[in-house]
């Protein structure tokens, strides 16, 4: 296999749960990852199944009050912090390295913490339901409805130090994204030449990096008010309810778009390599995201217009607001120029993909609803607003997800998910969610609130109701179908060649699953598309090259050009990032739950810190034959 | 486009629907949607077909052939992008316009206070000296200057066919204009998420003829009615002994509590506990046996009164008109 000049690492140990626990692999961490969000996703799924069941009927008494509250907030809060954001972390922490030609994450023990960090985070969240009730104050725990006053259960406590807890696992392997898009790229891979997955990524990096600050002090201001008896969100000690809203929506916002771009960006590689075309308007898309990025830290407000801020303020943040629609509309037009024209293949991701586009412009357009101040007036906290976020971040960001993981899929197992029960999925998962939430439009423009755990008959809400109950089932029908693909093409779905779908960036260079090292030789870039260079030849007519690349080749072993054969070194494996999450997480449990946990937190935590800087990253240097 | 809007939404004539407004707010509210319907109508169906007919209409027919590489259309872009940017400018406009015509109430404006509570709303004429709560009665065709706070967490006052909502924020006031212009009765509700019986808080505005509402004000100002059947009397006795004179407040007599809705003239109202139940003695008397199991959380707790102290209760609040 490898080719005389390359000198190949010595692999550290692959097999049995002690590999995974101490992997810094980043394809394992991107495993990771997106399993970990696949099992909070079923948790997630159930919660909203168990809502609107509770909805489907007026004066239901399935799910009432309190018990409503707790499970509506934990569904929102595990769609955003462990299931969007993570599975995004985790094609991002697979691909991005794989599609920029670096041999793993910058820093590779930074970024197994960041994985543990979400995973055990996520697990101390849901204990809440288990220690005395979960979180019931919404997504977003308006002040003071979270003060120990209002809410006197550990569940708001277990939401301030689990979102911490998240927010250090986004911070870090932000850290990581940046430092890698930044530095690790394959020679000849500009920044103009950069995928743009990766230039979605490296944005979205820079958002979190901006954005979770604020929520990190304001959770840390709220914890105060709750145990330290302070008043910064107490109004009747002189605090301010409104400064958790802005602390909170200077993140939150942001935070969409943390959840959306990476989806857009899987989009953009998806949607060329099954029209057989580049993507249309390179630059514009690329750029488009660093706009929204700015854009998005100047819209927060919008969130607010009827807290009774002045005119003056809510005519901004709404100028704002609509602003974002032009680089978002740049994007859409990209997509439908670079599909037209193109030699378009129907294949599951592109399925997803082109849904995205067209489930994605409703969620825009309905968003132009919002920015505009005296229609928001009427439709904020309704039903509309309801629908309006799950066309963009279900619609939107979780359709590209799903393109994403039938698009990656025979690159990370070797193997393709299966093409009939993909359609399937696709059709439950399409008609499904519109079922669910095109009629909630309409329920809000009725006067339906969002966030009620029940409704009077006789307001001419019951159907449209029962209607979204029914489509909620059908679109959990369709994910029962894409967990058997996953499960059933894990182990016998067709083998998949290293190219399956005649891919443009360079991941499709390397075998399916690639080789720890990811490239024996890294390859050297010369266009934006450098796996199709190497196959067809010819612009804007090309015909194959002569000699394909064949499967034989060595990995990463360009035509011409490739960077001069070096030895290889890969970090060795640690179980200390581990053991660091874990203090803090038995920490944080410590200061909800018994005291004793707190030490014991500090103490796993200085083991595995002290460890951790001891151990050498490369323990050791191989020279392997040559 | 609106008659199929109107038709969707309409056609529960019942509902307290945007799309059918009274008020001078709530129409241009209404009519601003419409303008923007109508903008992202159009667009909706443009980009759709678009994108249909580019997935329609190039499908791989052949599954080796390479269609021409195209890498971008400078002209194109930049027209695209500038469409996008006039017709946003063209709803920026139309909403800075909307907004200034609507978001002060006119100066000859009727104050009125609402006061938002876990879970129920508290109405205060402060020019007429009039408390009550979960339904408002108002003049119609009179403006009213609502201003809007809360006691406790952060509420939000929405009446859909009077106009848009405001946030009742404690330690804020804020103002709102308020108005119907039709004879009728508006559903209402909380829609900020204020705790455990967030979907229990309803409301309901009565708009009344001027002379309908000067006898209401008239007969809301005077003292409650004193007792005349013994079972009421009975009543009165069991209010002022229990638990109830605590939090609620009955004017003219010993019960002056501020925590709970004031009751002086409660069997005035067509509804109890929040707009969740109608006003008759048989719901009367299920709230009185056991608040919590009809308004989860209800800080009313379950006052362990007999039935026959619930019945003699009955009989003394529905004599309060």
């Amino acid at each position: 296999m490898a080719s005389s000049a390359v000198t190949l690492p010595r692999v550290y140990e692959e097999r049995g749960l002690l590999s995974w626990l101490t992997t810094v692999d980043h394809k394992r961490i991107g495993i990771l990852y997106i399993l970990g969000a696949g099992f909070f996703a079923l948790i997630g799924g159930l919660e909203a199944l168990l809502i609107r069941t509770q909805l489907a009927i007026p004066d239901n008494r399935l799910l009432v009050g309190e018990a409503y509250n707790q499970v509506l907030t934990m569904h929102g809060t595990t769609m955003v912090f462990l299931v969007v954001m993570p599975v995004l972390a985790g094609l991002g922490n697979y691909v991005v390295p794989l599609m920029i030609g670096a041999r793993d994450m910058a820093y590779p023990r930074l970024n197994a913490f960041g994985v543990w960090m979400f995973l055990l985070g996520g697990i101390f969240l849901n204990l809440s339901f288990l220690l005395g009730g979960a979180p019931d104050a919404g997504w977003f725990g308006y002040a003071p409805l979270t003060a120990k006053t209002f809410s006197k259960g550990a569940g708001i406590d277990f939401w301030i130090l689990g979102l911490q807890l998240l927010g250090i696992s986004s911070i870090t392997s932000s850290i990581n994204f940046v430092s890698t898009i930044l530095l690790l790229r394959a020679p000849g891979l500009t920044l103009n030449r950069l995928p743009l997955f990766a230039w979605t990524t490296l944005v979205t990096a820079f958002l979190i990096l901006f954005a979770m600050p604020s929520i990190s002090a304001a959770l840390f201001l709220l914890f105060l008010d709750r145990h330290l008896g302070t008043h910064f969100f107490n109004p009747a000690a002189g605090g301010d309810p409104l400064l958790w809203q802005h602390l909170f929506w200077f993140f939150g916002h942001p935070e969409v778009y943390i959840m959306i771009l990476p989806a857009m960006g899987i989009v953009s590689e998806v949607l060329p390599v099954f029209s057989r075309k580049p993507i249309f308007g390179y630059t514009a898309v690329a750029y488009s995201s660093v706009a929204i990025g700015f854009i998005g830290f100047t819209v927060w407000a919008h969130h607010m217009f009827a807290v009774g801020l002045p005119d003056v303020v809510n005519a901004f943040f709404s100028a704002a607001s609509m602003l974002v629609a032009v680089p978002t509309a740049i994007k859409v037009f990209n997509w439908i120029a670079t599909i037209w024209g193109g030699s378009v293949r129907y294949r599951v991701p592109f399925l997803f993909a082109a849904a995205f586009v067209a489930l994605f412009v409703i969620g825009g357009l309905s968003g132009l609803f919002l920015a505009s101040v005296p229609v928001d007036w009427q439709v904020t906290d309704t039903y509309f607003v309801v629908a309006h976020f799950h066309y963009t971040l279900f619609g939107g960001s979780m359709f590209a997800i799903v393109a994403g993981i039938y698009y990656w899929f025979p690159k990370i197992t070797g193997r393709f998910l299966d093409e009939r029960l993909g359609r399937l999925h696709f059709a439950l998962q399409f008609i499904g969610f519109n079922l669910t939430f095109f009629p909630m439009h309409f329920l809000g423009l009725m006067g339906m609130p969002r966030r009620v755990y029940t409704y009077a008959a006789g307001l001419g809400w019951e159907s449209l109701n029962l209607l979204a109950t029914i489509g909620a089932f059908i679109l959990a029908l369709g994910f029962v179908v894409f967990f058997v693909n996953i499960a059933r093409s894990l182990v016998a779905g067709e083998r998949a060649p290293d190219d399956p779908w005649d891919g443009h960036t360079l991941e499709w260079l390397t075998s399916s699953p690639p080789p720890p090292y990811n490239f024996a030789r890294v390859p050297v870039v010369h266009s934006r598309r450098p796996a199709w260079d190497r196959k067809y030849t010819g612009n804007p007519h090309p015909r194959p090259v002569a000699e394909a690349p064949t499967a034989q080749a060595p990995v990463g072993d360009g035509p011409e050009g490739d960077s001069e054969a070096e030895p290889i070194h890969l970090p060795a494996p640690s179980l200390w990032p581990l053991i660091l999450a874990a203090g803090l997480t038995v920490f944080a449990l410590g200061l909800v739950t018994h005291w004793i946990f707190i030490p014991l937190g500090l103490l796993l935590f200085a083991l595995g810190l002290a460890r951790w800087v001891q151990q050498p990253l490369f323990p050791e240097t191989h020279e392997a034959s040559s | 486009m609106g008659a199929m809007l109107g038709l969707l939404t309409g056609c529960a004539a019942q509902s307290p629907s945007i799309l059918r407004p009274v008020s001078p707010k709530g129409r241009a509210e209404a009519d601003l949607f419409g303008f923007i319907l109508a903008i992202t109508a159009f667009v909706f169906i443009v980009v759709e077909a678009l994108l249909l007919y580019a997935v329609v209409r190039f499908r791989a027919r052949d599954p080796r052939a390479i269609p021409p590489q195209i890498h971008g259309n400078r002209a194109l872009e930049v027209s695209w992008t500038t469409v996008t940017a006039l017709g946003l400018a063209v709803i920026f406009a139309m909403t800075w316009r909307t907004m200034a015509a609507t978001s002060t109430p006119p100066a000859d404006a009727l104050p009125v206070k609402v006061i938002g509570h876990q879970w129920w709303w508290e109405f205060q004429y402060p020019t007429l000296g009039i408390t009550t709560a979960n339904e408002l009665v108002i003049p119609v065709g009179q403006p009213l200057r609502v201003t809007v706070t809360s006691a406790d967490v952060i509420h939000s006052f929405w009446v859909p066919q009077l106009g848009g909502k405001m946030d009742a924020i404690p330690g804020r006031e804020n103002v709102l204009w308020l108005q119907a212009d039709a004879e009728g009765t508006y559903y209402g509700q909380c829609a900020e998420l204020c705790g455990a019986s967030h979907a229990n808080m309803r409301l309901r505005v009565h708009a009344v003829s001027r002379e309908a509402f000067d006898r209401w004000v008239e007969a809301q100002r005077a003292p409650a009615a004193s007792p005349t059947e013994p079972l009421a009397q009975q009543g009165y006795q069991v209010f002022m002994s229990k638990a109830c004179v605590g939090c609620h407040t009955i004017n003219g007599t010993p019960a002056q509590g501020k925590v709970g809705p004031n009751l002086t003239h409660v069997g005035s109202r067509t509804t109890i506990a929040a707009g969740l139940l109608e006003n008759t003695p048989e719901n009367l008397a299920r709230w009185l046996d056991n608040p919590p199991a009809i308004k989860p959380g209800s800080l009313m707790p379950r006052l362990g009164l007999t039935p026959q102290e619930i019945q003699a209760l009955v009989a003394y609040l529905s004599s309060l008109k």
